[in-house]
């Protein structure tokens, strides 16, 4: 048996450690600890709730709204606060945005290395490759010449010696299963979606004034319409707005869906390797008729049990017995007793580090471990994300994810059980872009529609004002995060937050096991994946990064003594 | 990594590039950087005889906005700048190792490179419970920027958390988050915001890359190209708050026509950041322009120096003449008595003003910057 530590997790949001034991040549245990802290919860306290979703957006620049959303939609909903119907497309579009740049840089640039052999490349004949390009999309850099051209560029700097952040990958490795003229397809795009994801953040620029972290405001958006002012959203503005999301759609359409299904048809023994929990969860999102009117989200809200696909069960952020967050193996302190499960709106956050002191070689992973905390929705441990949202939203009867999901399943000859794995997410994440793209042009021609009759109101005046508001008030806002179920609660007590906890989704996913030592997404997911080459990570990242981690953490691989990886026989 | 190092005009060669394309691109160096002194020649020397220098981005406590940012550049394109420019030997967000192997690839830079690379570190540090509060394969935050930082031919720190502490450092600052430069003994290129723009970043890096030193920094070790002036005076909203005309209420008819957003708590007047002429992602906007105020972001303690929405005491005398050197940044919360007064004194003002060298006060003899953190 072999122990190995993978810190820092690269290609990620965040500090992650991985400790896995390896047997056999599969990963048999495996501890996810989260080797960072800020203590945000304590330095939200005592605030002005409207300045909230600055302070909770900075949880994390990479999904640089979902935070200020979720904040937002906290303080209305505890001043009992509605937006209006435009502030709520631009919201929606903003999400879109986010959801789009973030799944297409997760795909290319943090997991595709993952599978494409960038050193494979320079041996691709780029005809050949030219040809399978051709042969999948419509898209238009793709002539000989142009792979031709590019080889000779990746040659160039691979012979400089400076391999940059190419340097020591794992290339060669027997895991990589790509065709030279495939992986030369991919690196191309790699670098065509790095030059593109900056144009889409432009839809945040433009209502939020800036990317990363844009501006959000509680009752409603900051940025104002009017079709007769050059200093308001007018129609240069719109058809900016309007012209990012066709350039979307072409990336959508004719770069990552063709690649993810070029690649997964490559790779089909990772639809059966990382399935982890069969326990799966989302809050929803994408209004249609309002924050408050969840059945008619695009994303439906719901939990499913067990993989039953028959049955969706009703999930409710206000209610005590669902939602609690554990501490067994978390570095925090409850004042009653760690053993405890707090719902967040009565959640607390005393730091109480009783790990090894630094530098250190090992964690004590049957004490406390992590840095996250370990939340249970009616005490099971769900995975939230793209996957959970698709299959949701697949079992709720939402006939266009059915069709998406169906076809795309058909195409690749797997059975809707074959989502349930490493790939089957990744796989997920694509196809709810394809989704989301396309109801950004929605959302934009609504939009439009609104303005052409004249309703111009992007912001709800009513509770702006904090002697409006109740003495104490308390709220919860949900929203899904590209990465999953997310949620804020907060209690605002004269005018001042009294308590506010985020419960995010790497907190779901990433988090140490429970006290019952039930594991979590990663911990489980990890069970049973390969491991060609126990001093290589590359299967272990593949599993890990399906679920696009976002923890502000890294994973290393370390053995039991803590040294970087040999292969060292613990029995 | 024992070869030898191509200068960029070779890496440049062997990607295919002619000669016309390299000047064009030093050209748009020189515009980006802003280097007044400095002409094309001596940019078009710097990259022909300069190998891509080994560069190391180091993460703590942050939330990645810095790299995202960065990745935001439009000119030059990120692309370019990590396969042309710099050979970015270790970065957690993009690198394709991981673990042990991430690591090698950190110790052989720093190695094999002694004095040659530039560490640009991303996140404050952690100094309570001996650095428990951010570790990375096991090692403190500190441990890692102290013997990263001891052979880095410069250091940069991006954005507030880097150079300020930002966020974590914000009242009670649980983890007693601390800005880079109180850590190392050396200058540091402090380059805040949260974030800082993409251009402005990939600016200093090439301002660096084509002079071989630093950038003029001010008291703060802020870039004086980028950090040299307030976001309001360079606003192109300032003439409404010389006129006294201001949004008086969120998307009420002032904001449609783009008012002064002072009174919705802007905190432009006491920011010094690029943002009202270099603007975000790509020039699309910035934070006025599409409607809110600017939240002081790349300003010492900006977190505490809420609530965001209530506005600024007066700053009477803090004309357009300022600089963050002659004044600095104590920001004070009051009553919005004044700002009529200061309505008609400015126009009054300006025009003995305009005629003056606005550069005249930037040259550091006011006294040391005010804020929180010095």
């Amino acid at each position: 048996m072999t122990r190995i530590v993978v810190d820092p997790i690269t290609r990620i949001e965040g500090h992650l450690r991985v400790e896995a034991t390896v047997e056999g040549g599969v990963v048999t245990d495996a501890f996810s600890s989260g080797t960072m802290v800020r203590g945000f919860e304590k330095i939200l306290k005592g605030r002005d709730p409207r300045d909230a979703w600055a302070f909770t957006q900075r949880a994390c620049g990479v999904c640089t709204t979902v935070h200020a959303l979720a904040s937002v939609r906290t303080v209305e909903d505890a001043l009992d606060l509605s937006v209006p119907t435009n502030a709520e497309l631009i919201r929606n579009l903003m999400f879109c945005a986010q959801y789009v740049q973030d799944h297409v840089i997760h795909f290319y640039h943090l997991h595709a290395l993952d599978w494409v052999d960038v050193v494979s490349a320079l041996s691709a004949d780029p005809k050949a490759t030219s040809a399978l390009a051709q042969s999948i999309s419509a898209w238009p850099k793709s002539s000989p010449g142009y792979y031709s051209d590019l080889k000779n560029k990746l040659k160039a700097f691979v012979d400089s010696g400076q391999l940059g952040i190419f340097a020591n990958g794992y290339w060669g490795h027997p895991a990589y299963k790509l065709p030279p003229e495939a992986n030369l397809m991919a690196v191309a795009h790699y670098l065509e979606a790095l030059e593109w994801q900056k144009e889409i953040c432009k839809i945040h620029t433009i209502f939020g004034g800036k990317n990363p972290h844009p501006n959000y405001l509680v009752g409603g958006v900051p940025c104002s319409l009017d079709l007769d002012e050059v200093n308001s959203l007018n129609t240069e503005r719109l058809n900016h707005v309007s012209e990012l999301i066709d350039n979307a759609v072409a990336i959508v359409e004719q770069l990552y869906i063709p690649d993810l299904m070029a690649i997964a048809s490559f790779y089909p023994e990772w639809f059966g390797h990382g399935g982890g929990l069969s326990n799966y969860l989302a809050y929803g999102d994408l209004p249609t008729r309002g924050y408050n009117q969840p059945d008619f989200f695009k994303f439906p809200r719901g939990a499913i049990l067990d993989r039953n696909l028959e049955e969706v069960h009703p999930v409710n952020g206000r209610d005590a017995e669902e939602i609690k967050e554990y501490i067994a193996h978390s570095w925090y302190a409850y004042s009653a007793g760690d053993e405890q499960g707090l719902h967040p709106w009565s959640g607390e956050t005393e730091l109480n580090y009783t790990g090894p002191e630094p530098p250190y070689e090992h964690l004590d992973v049957e004490g406390k471990y992590s840095w996250i905390k370990t939340p249970r929705w009616k005490d099971h441990p769900m995975e939230v994300g793209p996957l959970a949202r698709l299959l949701v939203a697949y079992a709720s009867g939402s006939t266009e994810v059915q069709d998406v999901v169906n076809e795309a399943l058909g195409r690749l000859g797997a059975p809707v059980t074959a989502l349930f794995s490493t790939l089957g997410r990744t796989a997920a994440r694509g196809l709810e872009t394809q989704l989301v793209v396309h109801w950004m042009k929605e959302f934009f021609d609504d939009l439009v529609a609104n303005i052409k009759v004249g309703n111009m109101s992007t912001f709800n005046r009513e509770r702006w004002d904090p002697s409006t508001w109740p003495e104490t008030a308390e709220g919860v806002g949900l929203t899904e995060a590209p990465r999953g179920a997310l949620a804020h609660w907060i209690r605002i007590r004269d005018g001042k937050i009294e308590n506010y906890q985020l419960v995010v989704p790497t907190t779901w996913n990433g988090s140490p096991r429970d006290a019952r030592g039930q594991r979590s997404s990663y911990e489980a997911a990890l069970l049973g994946t390969p491991v060609a080459h126990s001093d290589q990570p590359l299967e272990i990242l593949r599993t890990v990064h399906s679920f696009d981690p976002c923890i502000a953490c890294a994973v290393h691989l370390y053995d039991p003594e803590g040294k970087h990886v040999h292969d060292v026989i613990v029995k | 990594m024992a070869k030898p190092q191509p200068t960029i005009w070779q890496s440049m060669q062997l990607k295919g590039y002619p000669r016309r394309d390299f000047i064009k691109f030093c050209n748009f160096a020189l515009i980006t950087a802003g280097l007044k002194a400095a002409g094309v020649e001596s940019v078009v020397r710097a990259f022909e005889t300069k190998p891509r220098p080994p560069v190391v981005w180091l993460h703590f406590q942050e939330c990645t906005c810095c790299s995202e940012s960065f990745i935001r550049s439009s000119h030059p394109i990120v692309a370019d700048v990590l396969f042309d420019y710099l050979s970015l030997d270790y970065t957690e967000t993009l690198q394709a190792a991981a673990g042990h192997q991430a690591e090698a690839c950190l110790e052989e830079t720093i190695a094999n490179h002694p004095g040659e690379y530039i560490l640009l570190v991303e996140g404050s540090v952690p100094t309570k419970k001996n650095g428990a509060y951010c570790c990375i394969g096991g090692r403190s935050a500190e441990d890692i920027l102290k013997h990263a930082a001891s052979s880095a031919a410069a250091v940069i720190a991006w954005g507030s958390c880097a150079s300020n502490g930002c966020i974590q450092k914000a009242d009670p600052n649980p983890t007693g988050a601390t800005p880079i430069h109180r850590l190392v003994r050396r200058p540091v290129i402090n380059v805040p915001g949260c974030p800082p723009i993409g251009d402005v970043m990939t600016a200093v890096v090439t301002h660096i890359l084509v002079l071989g030193h630093p950038p003029e920094l001010d008291s703060q070790g802020r870039p004086r190209e980028f950090y040299g002036r307030r976001v309001h005076d360079t606003c192109y909203r300032r003439a409404y708050y010389d006129a006294g005309l201001f949004v008086e209420a969120w998307d009420d008819e002032n904001a449609r026509k783009g008012y002064c957003l002072y009174k919705m708590g802007c905190r432009g007047p006491v920011t010094y950041n690029a943002c009202s002429v270099t603007r975000w992602n790509g020039g699309t906007s910035y934070p006025i322009q599409s409607g809110h105020g600017c939240i002081g972001c790349s300003e010492n303690d900006f977190w505490d120096n809420g609530p965001f929405y209530q506005h600024l005491a007066s700053f009477p005398g803090f004309g357009i003449e300022s600089t963050a050197d002659t004044i600095g940044t104590v920001v004070a919360i009051g009553a919005a008595a004044g700002v009529a007064a200061h309505a008609i004194s400015t126009n009054i003002r300006k025009r003995k003003l305009i005629s003056e060298r606005i550069d005249d006060s930037a040259k550091g003899t006011g006294k040391p910057a005010g804020g929180k953190d010095r």
